[in-house]
């Protein structure tokens, strides 16, 4: 069996699946169940200064997106840090890391962007024995508001500077966890490096509505007839997040970085995806809270077994191994054609393929109706009209039904009527770019 | 004390008088709303829907199934309603496992089409309860249209023709409207009084007029009609039956198998309905597995089905066959009747003999064999009682007419079972009388 063990900037723990700073994680109640289930480390939701903690809204929370049969998609919350005392947080850290000392215990941070307030908590956090901080910078509501969370996150110059004030007063290893609510996440990225943050970690939450409610014209969760904007997670943000790490983990300045990948990831294959683009170990938030904590047992067996399957022995074998195919589009091989193709044996013949290519795309599937003169109800594709776009293949409700087949150099595309050619050739190139060398 | 099932002979309240309310209960409980979401939410949506196809009435099966799954039930029985006024009572009774649902591509997919007769009533329920109505008559037109006959297919044709702004009077033989939904389908599929709630729902477009116990051909002839209304149209269904043809078929206990329907339908206590301990059904079709489910739930105690050809072609679909075996009914295949017994007058049994197929055609192998009875019903088909039709053109036994339903006589149209190449079902029936109303529009306008 595939060895999962992961070593994340020096921290150990017997496999790369975390549970993400959120409620999962919020007192020892969960991380040691989540632990007995057999998640490798936590990142202890997010703790503030000493003091009175900080309150929740004491109506919803959370607002939900669903696809069919009610499957959670995306989700979101306006709930703020921790709203337990600080004490009260450390001493369970404390107990929590002495039974588990094999799991990863790291700890959420965010105070006031105030060189003291730093100061003053790292000291108490590192004397629990954790294995090291993660800097929130991501709480896109609330906490923002307070000149703290996504509001540090969206400056790269104070990111840079709180992460080296943490640097500077701490030995414990920084993780810096990075917002996405900005339009470009390789300057905060840089920032964090810059400021010698050990990793950077990510996505936090995105800035959304999920509903509004059509009898009383409130954003939802609403609270009292009034709704604010909360942090989007789930399966739906997976496709960003993706992004946002392969940017970072193919950036030049930022290359070698280590990323802790976050955000939508629910089985195994979410997260050797975020792993293969670059992230060193990954942290799960939503889809614990959707399906509890047992969920990490398929993604174990899951991991292991594909590595096994693929003959990886260890996580480094196949961590980054998708960053170089990470491309800007004017690098894409315009040369490689490909086409449609049904398998008829698989085909139900909903027409749904039929129909998205013939509404909306290159009119490149042919029905046949059914009982006209004799003919059975069929689809099929006109591989002269097919541009190889791969819409019918993501409306098919069968899984490989439609395949995209690679047309062979020297064969005839039969839309443009020319040959294929091997010969690989861009857009830097191509003879419509009026930029072209 | 009530009598036991067990008990020789003819005799009402097998059951004792509680039972009967339970054991003739809904078939099917209709969907909640959170199952019709899960179910809802399994269609694919098609394109050129093969479940829209296969409905005789062309409903937008894919665009109601979305309506429904998007919390819009009304919507959706409205999406139903445009081509099947009586699209809930069709939910109930359409045979689906051999029309839209034999042909949902997840039948293809995986063997569980989505359950789209649920999904119809779920919706036409919703409508019917809030009592929304979503047609209003158009300005009067001045033309008057009379129908024979107050069954689905006359029904279809008097709202569509309603819609239209025209006048229209229905002549009904019996005291009731609906026809055989009111007193052929069977107690189960059509429970607390559906039938007649559901004209009371379709009626409320105004415009549509009804004169009972009036008869085409006794009370009334076609040239009458013809003479005082812009146009007509026939939906008398199929009066007759067809005849055993076998000895001692006028015993006492022979009965026709419509004639008990009607009567378990127009019961007002079912524990006063007198049925047989042992039955046997003859017939293979949706009327022998009706009428063999009934007299069970009765409570005869052995009733058996004797069909001369096997299972494939018995005009029950496989559904309704295991619907009658899981209910307690035994089918019998390859067994045509030879003679009744009976003693004083009345059944005491039947003589069968085994048949087989030799090149397709149906023979009788010379083996016999003999089953006891107290009752024998007769389903062996329906026909045309074409006594008052004899002006039309009448073509394998039924009204010869074109697509639109037009008969060969000008004015006159015809549609549903009456007509010829019918399926004998409410639904074609449906189609056939909305189709005709369509026709008489364009001719009369
Ligand atoms: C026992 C039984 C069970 C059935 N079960 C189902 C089922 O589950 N699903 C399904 O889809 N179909 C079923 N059918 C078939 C379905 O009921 C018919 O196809 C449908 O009712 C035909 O409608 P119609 O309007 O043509 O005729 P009918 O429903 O037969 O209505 C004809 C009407 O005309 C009246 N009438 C007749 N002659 C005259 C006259 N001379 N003057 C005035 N009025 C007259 C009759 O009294 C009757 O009211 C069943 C049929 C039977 C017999
Ligand atoms: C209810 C809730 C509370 C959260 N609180 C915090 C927090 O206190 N600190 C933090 O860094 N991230 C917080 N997050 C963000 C998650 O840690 C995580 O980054 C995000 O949900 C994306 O991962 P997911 O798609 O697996 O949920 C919270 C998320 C949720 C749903
Ligand atoms: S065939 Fe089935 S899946 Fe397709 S539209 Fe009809 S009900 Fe939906």
């Amino acid at each position: 069996m595939a060895d999962l063990s992961n070593n994340f900037v020096g921290i150990k723990s017997p496999n790369p699946f975390w549970l993400a700073s959120a409620p999962p994680t919020d007192k020892a109640y969960n991380v040691e169940r989540a632990f007995r289930a057999g998640w490798g480390g936590v990142m202890w939701k997010t703790l503030g200064e000493d003091g009175p903690p900080v309150v929740n809204v004491n109506g919803p929370r959370y607002g939900a997106i669903f696809g069919g049969d009610r499957r959670l998609i995306g989700m979101n919350n306006i709930e703020l840090i921790t709203d337990r005392e600080l004490q009260v947080n450390l001493r369970e850290i404390k107990q929590v890391k002495k039974n588990w000392p094999d799991r990863a215990v790291v700890v959420s941070l965010m105070v006031p962007c105030e060189e003291e307030a730093w100061k003053t908590i790292l000291p108490v956090v590192e004397e629990t024995g954790a294995d090291g901080i993660e800097l929130n910078f991501g709480c896109p509501h609330g906490m923002s508001e307070r000149g703290m969370g996504a509001a540090v996150g969206q400056v790269p110059e104070y990111i840079e500077m709180v992460t080296r004030w943490c640097k500077a007063n701490t030995n414990m290893p920084v993780i810096v966890k990075l917002t996405p609510n900005i339009t470009d996440i390789r300057y905060p990225a840089r920032a964090a490096h810059k400021g010698g943050a050990d990793a950077v970690s990510l996505i936090n939450t995105i800035n959304s509505i999920t509903n509004v409610n059509l009898d009383n014209f409130a954003p939802e969760p609403t609270i009292d007839g009034k709704g604010t904007h909360g942090g989007y997670c789930g399966p739906a943000v997976k496709p960003i997040a993706l992004n946002m790490v392969a940017e970072i983990a193919r950036d030049a300045q930022t290359k070698g970085l280590p990323i802790s990948g976050i955000g939508g990831i629910t089985d195994w294959r979410d997260a050797a995806e975020f792993m293969a683009l670059g992230s060193g170990n990954v942290q799960v938030c939503t889809a614990a809270m959707v399906y509890g904590f047992k969920i990490v047992e398929e993604m174990i067996s899951g991991l292991s077994n594909w590595m096994d399957e693929k003959g990886y022995t260890s996580i480094d074998d196949f961590v980054g191994k998708a960053v170089p195919n990470v491309s800007d589009w004017q690098y894409l091989n315009l040369n490689h054609i490909t086409k449609a193709k049904i398998n008829q044996d698989l085909c139900i013949e909903c027409g749904r393929c039929f129909i998205a290519c013939e509404d909306t795309s290159h009119q490149a599937i042919m029905a046949t109706k059914d009982n006209v003169e004799g003919a059975e109800r069929h689809f099929e594709v006109m591989e002269d009209e097919c541009v190889g776009c791969n819409l019918c293949v993501n409306v098919c409700p069968v899984e490989n039904c439609i395949e995209m087949v690679a047309l062979d150099a020297g064969t005839m595309d039969e839309r443009t009527g020319k040959q294929v050619s091997g010969d690989y050739a861009n857009w830097t190139t191509h003879p419509n770019n009026p930029g072209a060398k | 004390m009530s009598n036991t099932m067990s008990k020789p002979g003819i005799a009402s309240d097998r059951l004792g008088s509680e039972q009967y309310q339970d054991v003739f209960a809904d078939l099917h409980a209709p969907l909640s709303p959170h199952e019709a979401l899960v179910e809802a939410g399994r269609c694919y949506f098609c394109y050129d829907a093969p479940c829209q196809t296969a409905c005789p009435t062309d409903i937008d099966i894919p665009l109601f199934i979305r309506e429904i799954s998007t919390q819009n039930p009304l919507g959706a029985a409205k999406t139903i309603f445009n081509q099947n006024i009586l699209g809930g009572m069709c939910a109930r009774v359409c045979p689906t496992e051999t029309l839209c649902e034999e042909v949902c591509v997840r039948e293809e997919a995986e063997g569980k089409p989505v359950k789209i007769g649920f999904l119809q009533r779920y919706a036409t329920d919703a409508a019917m309860q809030a009592n929304k109505q979503f047609f209003k008559r158009a300005a009067a037109t001045g033309k008057s249209i009379a129908i024979i006959g107050a069954g689905p297919a006359s029904i279809a044709c008097a709202h569509r023709l309603a819609m239209f702004g025209h006048e229209v009077k229905i002549f009904e033989a019996k005291e009731k409207p609906g026809g055989l939904n009111e007193y052929g389908i069977a107690a189960y599929k059509t429970v607390d009084d559906f039938a007649q709630k559901e004209l009371d729902y379709i009626l409320q477009i105004g415009g549509i007029s009804f004169e009972y116990g009036v008869k085409l051909g006794s009370d009334i002839s076609l040239d009458e009609l013809g003479e005082k209304y812009d146009a007509v149209f026939i939906g008398v269904g199929l009066g007759a039956v067809n005849t055993l043809g076998i000895k001692n078929s006028d015993a006492k206990g022979v009965v026709d198998a419509v004639d008990f329907i009607e009567q378990v339908r127009q019961s007002k206590d079912l524990s006063k309905v007198k049925i047989g301990r042992d039955i046997i059904v003859i017939g293979g079709g949706m009327t022998a597995i009706d009428a063999a489910i009934q007299a069970k739930l009765l409570g005869s105690e052995n009733v058996t089905i004797c069909y001369r050809r096997g299972p494939e072609q018995m005009g029950a679909s496989k559904f309704e066959q295991d619907l009658a075996t899981s209910k307690g009914v035994m089918i019998r295949h390859w067994l045509a009747p030879k003679k009744i017994r009976s003693k004083k007058g009345a059944v005491k049994g039947l003589k069968l003999e085994y048949t087989r197929l030799n090149n397709g055609k149906l023979e009788k192998t010379g083996e016999k064999t003999s089953l006891g009875a107290d009752q024998i019903f007769v389903a062996i088909g329906q026909k045309l009682d074409a006594g008052s039709l004899q002006k039309l053109q009448i073509s394998n036994g039924r009204i010869k007419t074109d697509e639109a339903g037009k008969t060969s006589l000008a004015k006159v149209w015809a549609g549903g079972d009456c007509i010829e190449g019918g399926e004998d079902l409410t639904v074609t029936a449906v189609a056939n009388g909305r189709d005709a109303a369509e026709d008489i529009h364009a001719t009369l306008s």
